[in-house]
């Protein structure tokens, strides 16, 4: 039963030394907060991330294709230039192999273009994936955003939560589509060409473009929580007496 | 980690543990320790007193003709048309009213909810609408609690974890934080819950995690949109018992807007709103023959 006795103990009143005047959202409790969102809406976490997920993956495996060509390419013009060099006049053969390597280089700016162009699309849709799912749930919260106004959140407090929220999302996706497009791409190249082509793959590159994909993963979602965060910030306290969206 | 000073050359620094002696004077600390060992002991009790820095006004909330109309699309809905209202500290009012705007308006109001169209609202004497947006969350943080009807517990937080939700925002610290929520959930009858998410509770037991996140920093007012609406007779009443003792002992103003009969027979005083107007308003002591006359529910 209540003990409503044990309300009044004394008349003193909270410790005035330890609380000073003021509203704030330590990022621990912010981080915290936003993690336990994600972990206990793994459903629309994970439709949020797949938007990622897929995003990345096709980025990281484009770059993948690109250095196991490179790979091949070294491997197979390599030989063919020793022989000729060492065979006949060095200079002009060798000027005459690079005018050959250049040819296909000019077919293979416009495979490049059309590849840029292809990744970026799929990023903007994958970005705006995002933006779609984290609108929903921010219209589907707004009771809770109203509550935690009304208990003394700031709107900026709101806007921090969805970011975190988002940009935690952003990531993990990331690093799930950098493995899953990377390994992909590498297993459907060592199906066709033969396991040796990873000794020869440009690793270090490899890992650079690993590294860039998460960052880009991590910007995309970013950005794309913009405009449900401002949704959130928007949202008055009082929506947290209201019955209906 | 205590931080405190040497009384003789006044150096500062923190410690775990029992110093008896200054490390750069060499006073003895021994009566130092002992007074700042009786501070903590006393500070560290949790209490739901209320905050005695503020000045006492009369008058908790005032309203001066106020005014409020709503624009929906090309129409405007007058929701409140000329409100005076003054409510006193440590009243219990009830506001009472047909479903409509004119209710749920001049609670949003007087809660510091939204900012009227014209006329002034004042809140201990402070004019709302002056207010900045880091002034009104200090405001709902520290002066006023909410309780809701739709109880309004964060879902993904823990019983424990709503309660202390208030107090992240207020900048308590971790310890005290988690005591005092503890606390409160032993007072409301929810100390073994502390552990469990609102999708475990019962209504009522989700309306008393309610009450006691709305005590969280221990507020001036409360302020309660249909409490028991979402309960049944029986824990309804002890919501109410509830928060008629906290307003009888502790001087908490609790204002609340509310259909239930059963919170009529605990205020002080019941304002009707009709039509965006102070219908009429009723002092609890001038109801006593009409309830007994009306008492033929068996409970």
């Amino acid at each position: 039963m209540i003990d409503v006795d044990k309300l009044l103990a004394s008349a003193k009143p909270i410790g005035q030394e330890e609380i000073r005047r003021q509203i704030v959202l330590p990022w621990p409790e912010a981080f915290r907060i936003a993690i336990r969102n994600v972990t206990l809406r793994l459903g629309r976490a994970a439709i949020t991330a797949t938007g990622v997920i897929l995003g990345i993956a096709f980025l990281v495996s484009v770059w993948t294709a690109n250095i196991i060509q490179d790979a091949m390419r070294e491997d197979r013009a390599l030989p063919a230039l020793q022989e000729q060099a060492a065979a006949a006049d060095l200079d002009g053969q060798v000027a005459a192999m690079e005018g050959e390597l250049e040819q296909p280089d000019a077919q293979q700016a416009e495979t490049k273009a059309r590849q840029v162009w292809l990744v970026v699309m799929s990023l903007l849709v994958c970005g705006v994936g995002i933006t779609n799912s984290m609108l929903m749930s921010v219209t589907e919260r707004f009771r809770e955003i109203g509550t935690m106004k009304c208990l003394g959140a700031l709107d900026e407090f709101i806007v921090r939560l969805f970011l975190i929220e988002t940009a935690v999302l952003g990531f993990l996706g990331a690093l799930a589509g950098a493995i899953i497009g990377h390994l992909v791409m590498l297993v459907i190249y060592m199906i066709k060409v033969g396991p040796s082509i990873t000794a020869k793959m440009d690793w270090g590159q490899m890992l650079k473009y690993i590294g860039l994909a998460l960052i880009v993963g991590c910007i995309i979602s970013l950005l794309a929580a913009v405009p449900p965060a401002v949704r959130a910030a928007r949202m008055p306290p009082a929506a947290a007496l209201s019955t209906e969206v | 980690m205590a931080r405190f000073e040497c009384p003789k050359c006044k150096e500062a620094f923190e410690t775990d543990g029992l110093v008896t002696v200054c490390p750069k004077c060499g006073a003895d600390m021994r009566d130092a320790m002992k007074k700042l060992a009786q501070i903590q002991a006393e500070s560290a009790r949790p209490t739901l007193g209320k905050d005695e820095s503020m000045t006492t006004h009369e008058f908790i909330v005032r309203t001066k003709n106020l005014k409020k109309i709503y624009k929906m699309g090309d129409v405007e809905v007058p929701a409140l048309r000329g409100v005076d209202l003054d409510i006193k500290r440590g009243e219990y009012l009830s506001i009472m009213g047909p479903l409509g705007p004119g209710k749920s308006t001049l609670f949003n109001m007087v809660g510091g909810l939204d900012k009227p169209t014209e006329g002034t609202c004042f809140i201990e004497e402070v004019d709302m609408a002056q207010l900045d947006a880091f002034e009104l969350a200090w405001l709902r943080c520290r002066k006023i609690g909410y309780i809701f009807q739709t109880f309004n517990l964060i879902p993904v937080m823990t019983a424990l974890e709503n309660v202390t939700l208030p107090m992240i925002f207020a900048g308590m610290g971790s310890d005290e934080m988690l005591e005092r929520g503890a606390f409160l959930l032993d007072v409301v009858g929810l100390g073994d819950r502390l552990h469990h998410k609102p999708y475990e509770l019962s209504g009522g037991q989700q309306q008393r995690v309610a009450v006691a996140r709305a005590l969280a920093n221990a507020p001036a007012i409360i302020l309660a949109d249909e409490p028991t609406g979402n309960l049944d007779l029986h824990t309804g009443k002890e919501i109410i018992e509830l928060l008629k003792r906290l307003n009888a002992e502790s001087e908490t103003t609790i204002i609340s807007a509310t259909h239930d009969l059963k919170m009529i027979d605990v205020s002080d005083r019941i304002v009707h709103i009709r039509d965006g107007q102070v219908e009429r308003v009723d002092d609890r002591a001038d109801l006593d023959l009409q309830i007994g006359g009306m008492g033929d529910e068996e409970e």
